[in-house]
């Protein structure tokens, strides 16, 4: 099954809530659409639905133009972030809800809520009611109900992010193959890199109402095409620095030299980002030093995120081990120019690393 | 015995307001402060609900009384208790048809009020369109106006099309006040569901119909429940419009009530049964909605 989008827009009193988008939804693999709060994936999302008319576009499903069709009439499953169920009627119901409505016989509503209900683990709250449940069994009803529709287009709006750690790993682990086996396709939208590249597919990235990178997760993460995409794609922040390359040198803020070759970026401003793991507080071969002030050390267990001052610059190093550096002490950052991300003063991806690497 | 006993055992066990503490001597002075402490909020209470039930229990107390006792003076409980007085109005038609016709119109107007407004909060709750917050307020303006208003043109309006004296008529009237207070109550409780429910009973396939009667209406039944009540409430102790239309054959409770001056002068003891009955339905629909009533007083809105 696929669904495809055509310039796909959507705008409301004069302000555009969402740029024209045109992307490829298959149901070989997940599709991820990551962006923080507020870029448009919830938009999208319900524009794929149904459930609002885009204002420019069109929407195939299996090559039929869909626009504009009444979300009644679409073969569509949604979860959403909220645990959405019916109050008044059991986690049975619940579940057979969309099966009742399509007036399957008996016999099939049965096995299909029961396996459904099994895969997810909810065989024993099957004759609950939703509100009697915790968070995670109520989201699982709604992810179930979603399950035994079989629908051809399967939305997920951050559906993990209202439950406990534990059972997001699970659960993150679990959606895409259960749907991937129902030959749905399958969209999954979140906030959080870690999720985008683990689910793995496609991933979009949304800034600003704006798709900014359709690819696989793995490339769109070591090439973000541009700033914004690195943004959204890296937790902690991107750590970013302005540049200037001129007279075959690219010098940053600070008077400090990169070494990078002469013909990699066209002279004038530019952007210098790195992320937080790519960064070290300890001698890199080939690495540049920077000196900085230490602000604050979170150590969670294994790992020490360090936020540091860098020439006024807000910047976090992902040191391993337990480090817990006196806020004020200077440190001294290793920068690999390997491992730099440059941007064009455009914004658009110069250079995903501003040496070759060794 | 000790000296601290008393003081821990007074409070719990007083219920009745009268506050003479049981204080050995010796005691006196530290004990004062302590009681008025633990019995003062009590005592309160107990005044407040003492006020509150002294006018219901004179009521009671009259329609148990014969005529002649109620005249000769003033007896706190009947010397001797009678049901004369519920027997006639129970017997009498001119009587129980007054609770008849007062409940048809009641509970007439209840249904059309609920019918009506349901689609209507249900509107104002999920859609945004040209004036609709100007629409929502206006509706409520009409309860501002006296009934009165509406009873001079309400009335020839209905002499005109034949419905004057109907269980309709009063009825149709009520919906003045009580279509716009059933909307704003039930747009309160309609808005603290989540519009996704709407979205995922639509993506299921629920037609609009099914998902608002098997899905919605369960969801705001508090809602419903008091709006039920509170048209209920006002159309049953609603004087001016229920006495302005009707005449003999709708005739309801409350206006045979206030008409019953008869030759021999007043029947104190059989307006006092009426007016006891007349508590009766208001107090068992209290009891269905108890739980909900204050939410509705809010209009929904927590």
């Amino acid at each position: 099954m696929s669904v495809s989008l055509e310039g796909i827009g959507l705008t409301a009193g004069g302000q555009p809530l969402l740029h024209p988008v045109t992307m490829e939804l298959s149901a070989a693999r997940p599709h991820v659409l990551l962006g923080p709060t507020g870029a448009g994936k919830t938009t999208l999302l319900r524009l794929l639905a149904g459930l609002d008319r885009p204002s420019s576009g069109r929407i195939f499903a299996e090559g039929r133009d869909v626009t504009g069709r009444p979300v009644r009439g679409r073969s569509v499953a949604m979860v959403y972030q909220q645990f959405i169920n019916y109050p008044s009627m059991t986690v049975f119901e619940n579940i057979a809800s969309p099966l009742r409505v399509a007036r399957l016989p008996r016999a099939e509503i049965e096995a299909r809520v029961q396996g459904a209900a099994g895969l997810l683990r909810m065989t024993p709250y099957l004759s609950r009611r939703p509100l009697e449940l915790s968070g995670g069994q109520q989201q699982r009803t709604a992810i179930a109900r979603a399950l035994v529709k079989r629908a051809a287009l399967v939305l997920m709006d951050e559906p993990l992010a209202n439950l406990d750690y534990k059972l997001r790993e699970e659960l993150r682990e679990e959606l895409p193959r259960l749907f991937a086996e129902s030959g749905s396709v399958f969209v999954y939208a979140t906030t959080e890199p870690a999720e985008a590249l683990l689910l793995g597919g496609r991933v979009a990235t949304l800034s600003e109402g704006r798709v900014t990178q359709v690819g696989p997760a793995g490339e769109v993460f070591r090439r973000p095409a541009d700033l914004a995409t690195a943004r959204v794609f890296s937790d902690p922040p991107l750590n970013e620095a302005p540049a200037r390359q001129g007279d075959g040198r690219l010098v940053l803020a600070g008077g400090i030299v990169l070494p990078a070759p002469a013909a990699l970026l066209p002279d004038g401003p530019c952007t210098i980002g790195i992320r937080a793991h790519e960064l070290s507080l300890d001698p890199l071969p080939g690495a540049v030093p920077i000196p900085a002030v230490v602000r604050v050390a979170e150590v969670t267990g294994s790992e020490s995120y360090i936020h540091l001052d860098v020439g006024g610059l807000p910047w976090v190093v992902l040191a391993p081990g337990i480090r817990r550096p006196e806020p004020g002490e200077a440190a001294t950052v290793w920068l690999d120019p390997r491992r730099c991300l440059a941007f064009g003063a455009d914004g658009q991806l110069a250079a995903a690393a501003l040496a070759e690497p060794a | 015995m000790s000296g601290a006993q008393p003081r821990v055992a007074a409070p719990v066990g007083r219920k009745d307001a009268a506050p003479v503490p049981a204080v050995l001597p010796g005691t006196r002075r530290s004990a004062r402060p302590e009681m008025l402490r633990a019995i003062g909020p009590r005592l309160l209470l107990a005044l407040y609900i003492v006020f509150l039930l002294v006018p219901i229990y004179w009521l009671v107390n009259m329609s148990l009384k014969t005529n002649a006792e109620i005249a000769s003076g003033m007896t706190l409980w009947p010397e001797r208790p009678t049901l004369e007085n519920y027997r006639r109005i129970f017997t009498d038609a001119s009587w129980y048809s007054g609770y008849i016709n007062s409940l048809k119109y009641v509970l007439l107007n209840t249904a059309i009020s609920l019918l009506v407004a349901l689609p209507a909060a249900y509107a104002f709750s999920r859609y945004r369109f040209l004036g609709d917050k100007h629409l929502f307020f206006w509706l409520l303006s009409n309860r501002m106006a006296p009934a009165a208003v509406f009873a001079l043109p309400v009335f020839q309006l209905y002499s005109a099309v034949g419905l004057f004296d109907t269980p309709w008529a009063v009825a149709l009237a009520h919906c003045v006040f009580n279509i716009p207070l059933a909307v704003w109550i039930l747009e309160g409780f309609m808005s603290g569901v989540p519009r996704e429910i709407d979205e995922t009973a639509a993506i299921d396939g629920w037609s609009f119909p099914a998902f608002f009667v098997r899905i919605f209406l369960p969801m705001v039944a508090g809602g419903v429940g008091v709006a039920a009540f509170f048209c209920f409430m006002f159309s049953w102790v609603e004087l001016l419009l229920a006495r302005t239309l009707t005449t003999v054959d709708a005739k309801p409770i409350v206006a045979t009530m206030t008409r019953t001056v008869s030759a021999a002068g007043m029947d104190w003891g059989l307006l006092a049964a009426a007016g006891v009955l007349t508590i009766i339905p208001g107090a068992i629909v209290i009891w269905f909605v108890r739980n909900h009533i204050a939410r509705g007083f809010a209009l929904g809105r927590v």
